[in-house]
């Protein structure tokens, strides 16, 4: 046994977290834990490269990656290299003796699975919020550069200033597939009104072009913390509860009982948001009156 | 422009899903399929980039068991030239590696010059396919594109990063580009284009015929329900829940 490595990503908060479970399991497996951080421009070739000569001179046992979009982008290609499938966004790591399990999710979030690996080394990336973040960073190994990389990345840029800045709302009526149709998007607008907020919208109603891509909130979209976050018809895809999940009081309407919405929403209906959502908005009307 | 699409037959996104009996995986017994999402938009972002070209092919992988077939049928009658089905009936006990083996062996016979695929199946989820391809097949890649220019030999293509952030990356052709839902409008299947599936070339291999062999990185220990991080408390009125917004959460 040789140890772990965590490869970290600067700037990232999910890469402390990665440190903790590097050192937590570190300390159960008895295996020293190294860190790099490579600070370039990255490419996926260039990362491949120089990760895959680090690897193979010191034969780490275990690398663990924090599962943001950069490490999508380069760590199943470097896994590849060593013949080895990376076990993808694990929210919970276990350790049994000398051996690990990890679970990540199936079809969305409705279901897990708890894998062991199968031989040497181990590529693992971590989910946000898996552990709770390392205090302190620890120090890094540097990284040289491969040197060759056939992508040519160019400036990394925002596009014009969005219009909605859905993370100081304190109330967001959010609405997912379950609405079926642009036309019963008026549901919850209605909604949205008689209580003060804004609305937002989990990936595919903005993909399609039902609301504006500043409406959506997840890994791609937006990161909101507002008082009350009412999720309607949304079932919780964990790119969209990373957006929502640090909101203060989280309501579901869902008609499906396993939506993984209900697993982090603090009160939930579960029943067809047709007939909830416009008795909802009469009820508050009432109760405002 | 020859362009290889991998696509992938999922279970229809509001299927209600048990552990199987073995606890290693779901049970596919009253299942519908369909096309997974994102590789729908990788479909249709290669027959635009075909048409904006003025000719070329476009070839539809897809690795499954023989239900798979209506999945490659609805892409032939979307407008993919022809086929390629490699028989796996046992497809959910490969792993990411040992599947994006068997599409690389079937695309490395093909000599795309482009390969696409969705950024992630909706079942798995590993959002690996298309970056293993590339590794396997030698080339460049980007993932999670929501635009493709081509420009003689070389694509240049803008990628999502997180928090709205975006980057524009140029490559070498041929390469393999990961689509993000939502790139373009998804077309639906005409009566002509149903009519001319099934004429279209469906080319049957299995993993032996493509000499690769299910070599797992990691098994299945159980599949279950997620443990709730909360309890939440389920209500069974509007009322109850208008007296919660009232006085618990005050937000009326």
């Amino acid at each position: 046994m040789s140890g772990i490595l965590a490869v970290l990503e600067a700037g990232q908060k999910i890469s402390l977290e990665t440190l903790a479970a590097a050192r937590d399991l570190g300390a159960k497996l008895q295996l020293p834990v190294h860190v790099v951080e490579p600070d370039r421009n990255y490419t996926a070739d260039d990362y491949t490269d120089s990760l895959a000569q680090l690897i193979r001179e010191k034969s780490f046992d275990l690398i663990l990656f924090p599962h943001t979009y950069q490490v999508r982008d380069f760590a199943p290609k470097l896994a590849t290299r060593f013949d080895r499938a990376l076990i993808s966004d694990v929210i919970r790591l276990r350790v049994e003796g000398a051996k690990l399990f990890a679970t990540r999710q199936l079809f969305q979030g409705k279901l897990n699975a708890e894998l062991e690996p199968i031989g040497k080394p181990i590529f693992l990336s971590l989910q946000a919020g898996a552990y709770a973040p390392a205090e302190a960073q620890a120090p890094t190994e540097t990284l040289p550069a491969a040197g060759t990389s056939r992508q040519k990345p160019e400036e990394r840029y925002r596009e014009a200033q969005r219009a909605v800045d859905l993370s100081a709302a304190p109330i967001i009526v959010s609405v997912g597939r379950g609405i079926k149709e642009k036309e019963n998007l008026s549901l919850i607008e209605d909604l949205a009104a008689v209580l003060g907020a804004e609305i937002a919208a989990s990936r595919p109603i903005c993909d399609n072009g039902w609301l504006p891509m500043e409406r959506q909130v997840g890994s791609s979209g937006q990161t909101v913390t507002p008082k009350l976050y009412l999720a309607i018809g949304l079932s919780g895809a964990i790119q969209h509860l990373v957006g929502m999940k640090g909101s203060k009081t989280i309501v579901a309407i869902n008609k499906d009982p396993n939506a993984p919405i209900f697993e982090v929403a603090d009160y939930g209906i579960c029943d067809d948001l047709f007939d909830v959502v416009p008795a909802l908005t009469a009820a508050i009307k009432a109760a405002k009156s | 422009m020859k362009i290889l699409v991998a696509i992938k037959q999922v279970p229809a996104r509001d299927s209600q899903l048990i552990a199987s009996t073995d606890g290693k995986w779901v049970d596919e017994s009253s299942l519908e399929y369909e096309i997974n999402e994102p590789d729908a938009y990788a479909l249709e972002e290669a027959l635009q980039l075909k048409e904006s070209a003025g000719g070329g092919e476009v070839i539809a992988v897809c690795a499954g068991p023989d239900r798979a077939s209506s999945t490659i049928r609805e892409a032939l009658a979307k407008g993919a030239d022809r086929a390629i089905h490699i028989e796996v009936e046992d497809i959910a006990n490969w792993d990411t590696l040992s599947v994006a083996k068997l599409l690389a062996a079937a695309a490395k016979a093909e000599s795309p010059d482009l390969v696409l695929t969705g950024l992630q199946s909706d079942d798995v989820g590993a959002g690996q396919v298309g970056v293993v391809l590339a590794e396997l097949l030698g080339l460049p890649h980007a993932t999670i594109i929501m635009e493709v220019v081509i420009d003689g030999a070389t694509v240049r293509v803008k990628r999502e990063l997180e928090d709205g952030w975006f980057q524009h990356v140029s490559m070498p052709l041929p390469a393999v580009l990961t689509i993000q839902s939502g790139i373009k409008k998804l077309r639906y299947a005409t009566l002509m284009g149903i009519k001319r599936a099934k004429t279209k070339e469906v080319k049957s291999l299995s993993p032996a015929d493509l000499g690769v062999a299910n070599t797992p990185s990691y098994q299945v220990v159980s599949v279950m329900l997620p443990q709730k991080s909360k309890q939440t408390v389920m209500l069974h009125t509007v009322a109850e829940l208008v007296d919660k917004l009232k006085n618990e959460v005050r937000v009326i």
